[in-house]
């Protein structure tokens, strides 16, 4: 029926366009030179006016008469399931599976009749949202249609609503933040403050505590296991492999940069550069499974020949290879700040008779520092924000240790561990996952924010 | 200034040093510093480059196998009594047939017998669950071949193709003198006519020299980790390592090989005996594949499996008749296409790619479909028609912060808004859609918003002199010339979504789905999240087919990138 409503829908749009076009031909005679706008724009506002109010119908219509379809439903069921919450979600799960044809073998009696009358006021009601759409299609069509005249200025109508397209369209970036935004504060603010709540942390104990067992939330009965969303574990492991991360790929994007920037031939520019494409192209999946499966053992084998204790998941593994990842990224961001600074600067440097890597110590790095020093926070936001590789190589367990051949977890780990299979909305750990992401949210956010303002002002200052 | 004149007078400043030894010195020392520079740049990209050659050769090496599978070719006798004894011939009949019985006689025909139950048991166990497929596809093309004997492809077990596909694993050494076994089957002793096992012996030995410092590097290793309560263990450790070491010191006396050293196979008459105790000149053990004669022969090998029995799943019975089906002609390698066929499997050899391949397929038609017109349109909003206030300026900065924020955050967002407030499906390529086309909207106004931002203004001041509108200048000329530069964008914004993997894990894209997913409403997965399934899970053969998938996955990212640089070289205008 929703296909049908489509196929209409998309066949009577170019109907009124042309008649529309057609009218307006025709209203001057074919002459088209004393419209105040084209044809085509005329065509085209009333294809608009015709597809507006079909769409409004569709999208208000089709679950209203969803919801509708499920309320006769539930009334036609036996009044003691439908007054059971639990019991009457599962009922109509079981009557939905009737209603598509679904259900193997046959179905009680009661269920029967619910998904009869499920199936016909569903479809009764989509004919009912059909003929509306038609009805309203036709009216829009012959309130626009006759609206057509020499002097009516359509092109004009259909560049405001164009606009009011490009618009919104800009505007869907802002409502993704908002709804970000309200997405993770309303939930932390449940996870906080909701009296309903059991198990909630105070905010002193979240920031504070020293200790993360979030499973023990998930069951009464396990009543030993102590429940704790103290946040510090998960914040010194993200900072280890975060930190190894960034040694890891400080220097090496970095010293890549300069050489890229100030000595490299373009040959061998357009040959490298690629190569850190590459690099920063390759999925964060296949990075973790490396890391988990090739990094750690490897690593875990050397711990061992020296008598070292190697956790087998351990920061460094995941530090290492995230420090991979962000290689290209610190790369090419410096790359572009080295070559932001004046040459006039350098020359200036080589007329004092300094060597080009006194050049590039003295002068060029701190006139780019302001630039390198925002490429380093932007990948700290890259490494703190970063998922799959911790999840595939770094451990479970929240442990406070700064060793790095120990396993830690990090706040990414814990969001997905969490988060992932069946969550309840009303549990104090499901929201413990949100009130992760509002951290990780305002950290980054705070990260780029200061990053994106740094380099503003730099450019500022050579431009 | 006056103060300096003064003090130091203009004769007194010292002349330029440049050819004392000590300014040499300086100079050699600054020129050391400027190679040691441009090293540590070299350094890096070096480093750079083979941290990127491990991980592909690394992804490669593991990932290639997976393309190739290991079947057994069989003439297997369709009897009418065993598949449709009522002679009907449909499809359901075929389909509802046992061809357990079918096939287990005619491997049973391809090995020398009898084998015993444990033997029988073994030999349907290297097939793999999903062996009579390929039969059944026949059957149900031609159903006319039931009643005669047809040679056909049996799948074999994950196990039996790992062990195919590894090379050198198995070392086989002819062997010299005349050696008598005893019996034809069941326990054997065999007798040699001099040292004849000597070298097996010593290698045997020094295996046991090997696994004792093994042991004692491990007890050493708990020994300092410390605590009482792993003394026992430590204590253990040390005795079991001591006496491996004794007994490896006599080099006459007798070994009992266990599950912990390597296996020996002996191959004589024609069968294959296993060697459970081992002296220089005698052995005694179990045939596992039954001898033609209990006499002397001085035809005969000993194959060493090195890895011990213990360590891997494989028997040695399993691999005495996958040797001698290999010997014997009947293992054929082919291509795997059933690895792009098929949906996922708990069966490893039955698993496939199918499935992520569709979802991933849905997923991006969804994420295109949506990200393309309205990150377009939002960046000729942005560039074009945007009034210059504070109101843009945030939603500028906004993008630009958008593009930053972790993935797994977006993952959020679609839990909350998607799948809790607007109750659309879950695991559905509609919401991964979605979510997806949210991440990768700051990617594509930005590329989108340089390419219009390319377009060098006078085209559009001459439409406007000639009377077009700011609309008509924009739609018909602007935006026609910064289409390279905008596909440019979407097609790296597009490798970006599909390589993406922490925020469709939490809109539960992570299930074991069968099925191939046929519409964007259907529970499906992609093939990042395909990957990071597989990669948990620990059969061996698993982690083949996520290195397989990787590979694949790097396949179209690379097509994609590929694209991209045409398209800027072939069509990008510099003006």
């Amino acid at each position: 029926m929703t296909t049908l409503y489509f196929v209409i829908m998309v066949a009577l749009v170019p109907v009124a366009f042309w008649a529309a076009r057609r009218r307006a031909f025709a209203v001057v005679e074919g002459r088209p030179g004393v419209l105040h706008s084209l044809p085509t724009y005329h065509g085209l506002l009333v294809a608009v006016i015709v597809f507006i109010p079909m769409l409004v119908v569709f999208a208000l219509g089709t679950p209203a008469v969803g919801r509708l379809a499920e309320a006769r439903a539930v009334a036609a069921l036996p009044s003691d399931v439908a007054a059971d919450l639990l019991r009457r979600s599962a009922v109509m799960r079981e009557v939905a599976n009737v209603a598509s044809g679904n259900h193997a073998g046959d179905p009680a009696p009661g269920i029967r009749a619910a998904a009869d009358s499920l199936v016909a006021t569903r479809d009764a009601g989509h004919l009912a949202v059909l003929v509306l759409g038609l009805a309203v299609a036709a009216a829009a069509f012959a309130f626009a249609y006759r609206r057509i005249a020499p002097a009516f200025r359509a092109r004009n109508h259909f560049e405001r609503f164009v606009r009011v397209v490009l618009m919104a369209c800009a505007a869907i970036a802002i409502l993704t933040t908002i709804g970000i935004v309200f997405s993770v504060v309303f939930e932390t603010y449940r996870f906080f403050f909701d009296p309903a709540l059991k198990g909630r942390p105070t905010v002193s104990e979240f920031l504070f505590g020293t200790e993360w067992n979030p499973q023990a939330a998930m069951r009464a009965d396990q009543g030993d296991i102590r429940t704790a969303f103290g946040f510090v574990p998960l914040l010194t492991g993200t900072l280890l492999i975060t930190a190894i991360a960034i040694a890891v790929a400080g220097p090496l994007g970095l010293f890549s940069a300069i050489y890229l920037a100030e000595y490299a031939s373009p040959r061998l520019r357009a040959s490298v550069k690629p190569i850190l494409e590459i690099l920063a192209g390759i999925p964060t999946v296949v990075l973790g499974f490396f890391a988990a499966l090739t990094v750690a053992p490897l690593i875990r084998g050397w711990g061992e020949s020296f008598g070292l204790d190697v956790s087998s998941e351990s920061a460094l593994a995941a530090g290492l290879v995230m420090g991979m990842m962000i290689i290209p990224f610190i790369s090419s961001l410096s790359d572009d700040v080295i070559n932001a600074v004046p040459q006039s600067l350098r020359d200036g440097a080589y007329a004092l008779g300094s060597t080009k890597s006194e050049t590039i110590r003295r002068v060029v790095l701190p006139a780019a520092l302001p630039g390198i020093v925002s490429a380093f926070m932007l990948a700290v936001s890259r490494a703190v924000g970063e998922t799959m590789i911790v999840v595939m190589a770094a451990g479970l367990a929240a442990k406070l240790t700064f060793n790095p051949l120990d396993a830690v977890t990090t706040i990414t780990v814990q969001i997905k561990t969490i988060l992932v299979g069946d969550q309840e909305f009303d549990s104090a750990k499901t929201l413990a996952a949100f009130a992760l992401g509002f951290v990780l949210f305002f950290v980054t956010l705070m990260l780029n924010v200061i990053a994106l303002q740094i380099v503003r002002r730099y450019r500022e200052q050579y431009d | 200034m006056t103060d300096l004149a003064v003090s130091r007078p203009v004769t007194a400043k010292p002349a330029l040093d440049v050819s004392s030894d000590a300014a040499k010195a300086r100079i050699r020392a600054r020129y050391r510093a400027e190679r040691r520079f441009r090293f540590y740049g070299i350094a890096a990209l070096v480093v750079t480059t083979l941290f990127l050659a491990m991980l592909l050769v690394d992804i490669v090496s593991k990932g290639l196998p997976v393309f190739k599978a290991h079947s057994l070719v069989l003439d297997v006798a369709v009897t009418q009594d065993a598949i449709d004894p009522a002679g009907k011939r449909d499809a359901a009949t075929i389909r509802a047939a046992d061809l357990a019985p079918v096939m287990r006689d005619a491997l049973k025909s391809a090995v020398p017998g009898p084998l015993g139950r444990l033997g029988d048991r073994t030999l349907v166990r290297l097939l793999s669950i999903g062996a009579a497929d390929d039969l059944v596809a026949d059957l149900l093309r031609n159903p006319a071949l039931i009643g005669s004997t047809i040679r056909t492809r049996l799948l074999l077990s994950d196990d039996a193709d790992i062990y195919l596909k590894a090379k050198g694993a198995v070392t086989s050494r002819r062997g010299d003198g005349t050696i008598t076994p005893d019996a034809k089957s069941g326990a054997v002793a065999i007798a040699a006519s001099g040292p004849a096992f000597a070298v097996d012996l010593a290698r045997i030995k020094a295996v046991m020299v090997e696994r004792a410092r093994v042991l004692e590097t491990e007890a050493a290793r708990l020994d300092r980790s410390g605590g009482a309560a792993v003394s026992d263990k430590v204590a253990d450790l040390r005795r079991e390592a001591a006496e491996l070491l004794g007994r490896a010191r006599d080099p006459a006396g007798e070994e009992t090989l266990d599950t912990r050293l390597p296996s020996l196979l002996l191959s004589i008459n024609g069968g294959l005996v296993k060697v459970e105790k081992l002296k220089a000149d005698s052995a005694v053990g179990t045939a596992l594949l039954p001898l033609s004669a209990a006499s002397a022969s001085s035809d005969w090998s000993v194959v060493t499996y090195a890895t011990p029995a213990g360590d891997r799943k494989i028997t040695d019975l399993e691999i005495a008749l996958l040797e001698h089906l290999r010997a014997t002609g009947k293992v054929e390698a082919h291509f795997n296409t059933r690895f792009f066929t098929s949906g996922d499997s708990r069966e490893p050899e039955l698993a496939g790619i199918r499935g992520a391949l569709s979802g991933t397929a849905w997923t991006m038609l969804v994420t295109l479909v949506l990200c393309v017109p309205i990150g377009v349109l939002a960046a000729i909003y942005l560039e074009e028609f945007a009034p210059k206030n504070r109101w843009t300026d945030i939603v500028e900065v906004n993008i630009n912060n958008l593009a930053a924020v972790p993935s797994i955050v977006f993952g959020l967002l679609g839990l909350a808004v998607f799948l809790n407030f607007f109750d659309l499906p879950r695991s559905a390529p509609l919401v991964g859609g979605l979510v997806l086309a949210l991440l990768v909207l700051p990617t594509i106004i930005i590329a989108s918003r340089a390419a219009l931002k390319s377009v060098p203004p006078s085209i559009k001041e001459a439409a406007l002199g000639v009377g077009a509108s700011h609309q008509q200048a924009v739609f018909h000329h602007v935006l026609p010339s910064a289409v390279p530069g905008i596909m440019t964008g979407t097609i790296i914004g597009m490798a970006h979504a599909l390589g993406e993997t922490a925020p469709l894990l939490l809109i539960g894209m992570v299930a074991f789905i069968v099925d191939v997913p046929q519409a964007i409403t259907d529970a499906s997965t992609v093939l990042p999240v395909q990957v990071y399934l597989w990669s948990d899970l620990p059969e061996p053969a698993f982690q083949e087919k996520t290195a397989g998938a990787i590979i694949v996955m790097l396949m179209f990212l690379f097509v994609m990138n590929a694209a991209a640089i045409m398209l800027r070289r072939r069509f990008e205008r510099r003006w």
